[in-house]
């Protein structure tokens, strides 16, 4: 046989009891030629577009799931910036847009459309300011609706008005969702560096750059991971690095393999091959776990950054190695609410928001599904946003920010949000004001490195 | 699909007539197998196969549950999944 039955034992033993699975299959579609004046007909525009590509999208992951026998979580779909599709509009509210996104994604049988965004790093259009102004309403209104908009990047600096404005926004869009603790936050990414290909949300949506429809897939092992880390005996920290890099590969090939028949059923364009590990609340399947089983007692205590950036790191060699099509967020997420054991080191005391940020340094995304007491300022969400901004803007990497002021909360509460969402403890926020600092507004200069032409 | 060939796995306690319920199926359904090996491994029986599909329409999910079934019966796990599955992930 030339397939060895250990690897075939070794390939059901990562699926049925390891979590390894594709996590997202997220078609990709180009907007751009949707512009009417008339909101009424753009509305219809996008609907018709996005289901023209997408509405096989559903049976073809599932034919594919059954046929390789890999479990397939999430189907999504991203979108053009709405902010730019939507420019031509003459109306200032964009709800209904959000709503014909909402609906598009329910018929088309998806979880979530990305896509709801605007890129201001430099500086906002009227679409701009319109998109931005209808994100807490257009985020209480759908249920699938995913918003990011992108205040800062290496090359342009930090739009520090837009900064002050997602505080409010994101503050708002707690108020008018208090009812479900403010999930409408959850849905929310402010982002420095965004990549156009990520198919991960909140944070997702279709490049200007990209194809008129592409088919990119975010696949995600930290289960797998952990239980081969878990498994070394003695091991140097050279040796848990050539450990999580191995198996990086080999999940990064099931999803090149995933990702290029999906394209090739739905006759589009493959894009990338986002190889990230994501975690989700199931036991076991933790990025904070493979952190403690290099040998920290606890996430968020000395050497957490460290061990971070080694796993990070060879989760991307590992994964370079198997495709040429690695592209997205790739490397490790470390959301609070949907990592049992992060959760776990927040309610010990290990882990705080200063190390959290610290880490984002070294990984993937940034202060990602944080919960903050209801009563935290804009101007205080704001200066969190900024600090991870310049995180990003500095280090040359995508960073981001996704915070939920729950409203009614103080620290030590969870919040629920159910499913992958999982739950979150209340964090601490430092009660010194930044609000005069905020206020100046303005833009903070790209740094010297964006120099590179 | 770039070839109709599947890799059949049986997991389970061991017990009498667990290979001829298997192939018994795979019969009804005409496919071929290819290459088997049976081997106790961590106390489990494990049988794994390598099955050709010769039709050019051949209903695949139909055989995964009627295979399923079978194994449900038989107090084994059975997967019918694409060679490729296998392939991608362990050879370059």
């Amino acid at each position: 046989m030339l397939i060895h039955p250990e690897e075939i034992l070794e390939t059901i033993k990562m699926v049925s009891s390891e979590n390894l699975d594709i996590r997202t299959v997220t078609m990709g579609i180009s907007l751009r030629g949707c512009s009417h004046p008339d909101i009424d007909i753009f509305n219809e525009n996008v609907y018709n577009r996005i289901m023209h590509y997408a509405k096989d999208l559903v049976k073809t992951t599932n034919d594919i799931q059954n046929l390789y026998g890999i479990p397939i979580i999430n189907k999504r779909i991203s979108v053009t910036p709405i902010a730019i599709v939507a420019e031509s509009c003459d109306t200032t509210d964009l709800t209904s847009v959000a709503r014909t996104l909402d609906r598009a994604a329910e018929d088309a049988g998806v979880d979530f459309i990305g896509g709801f965004s605007a890129l201001v790093q430099k500086g906002m259009t009227p679409g701009d300011l319109n998109l931005i102004n209808s994100i807490p309403r257009a985020l209480a209104n759908t249920n699938k609706v995913c918003s990011s908009v992108n205040v800062a990047t290496t090359k342009a600096g930090i739009n520090m008005d837009a900064v002050a404005l997602m505080g409010k926004v994101i503050k708002e869009t707690a108020e008018l969702t208090k009812d479900n603790a403010g999930i409408g936050c959850a849905k929310l990414v402010v982002f420095a560096n965004a990549p156009e290909d990520n198919p991960f949300m909140a944070g997702a949506f279709h490049g200007v750059g990209e194809p008129d429809c592409v088919i990119n897939v975010g696949v995600s092992g930290p289960g797998v991971v952990n239980s081969t880390v878990r498994s070394l005996q003695d091991p140097t920290l050279g040796d848990i690095s050539e450990c999580i890099k191995k198996t990086a590969f080999k999940i990064t090939r099931m999803g090149e393999m995933v990702g290029r028949e999906a394209a090739r059923r739905l006759n589009v364009q493959f894009g990338v091959l986002d190889l990230s590990l994501a975690p989700t609340p199931a036991i076991g399947d933790s990025v904070a776990a493979i952190l403690e089983a290099m040998g920290l007692e606890s996430c968020g205590t000395h050497g957490t950054t460290a061990a971070l950036a080694l796993l990070n790191d060879a989760v991307k060699k590992g994964g370079a190695m198997a495709s040429s099509s690695v592209g997205g967020l790739s490397g490790a997420f470390i959301p609070v609410s949907e990592d049992a054991d992060m959760i776990r080191a927040v309610q010990r005391g290990s882990l705080t928001l200063d190390k959290l940020e610290a880490m984002t340094s070294v990984c993937s995304v940034g202060l990602d599904m944080i919960a903050v007491p209801g009563d935290t300022s804009s101007s205080t969400i704001s200066a969190i946003i900024a600090d991870e901004m310049a995180i990003g803007m500095i280090n040359k990497k995508t960073t981001a920010v996704r915070v939920i002021p729950a409203p009614g909360t103080k620290v030590g509460d969870m919040i629920e949000f159910g499913g992958l969402l999982g739950s979150a403890p209340v964090m601490p926020v430092h009660n010194f004001s930044s609000e005069q600092f905020i206020s100046r507004g303005g833009r903070i200069p790209a740094p010297i490195q964006s120099l590179t032409n | 699909m770039s070839s109709s060939r599947f890799i059949i796995t049986v997991i389970g306690i061991d017990k009498v007539g667990i290979v001829a319920g298997i192939t018994q199926t795979m019969a009804e359904y005409n496919v071929n197998i290819v290459d088997i090996s049976q081997t106790i491994m961590d106390d489990l029986f494990t049988m794994i196969m390598l099955a050709q599909i010769t039709e050019e329409n051949f209903d695949l999910s139909a055989f995964q549950q009627a295979m399923s079934e079978k194994g449900t019966a038989l107090g084994v796990e059975v997967k019918v999944q694409h060679e490729d599955a296998f392939r991608f992930m362990h050879r370059i």
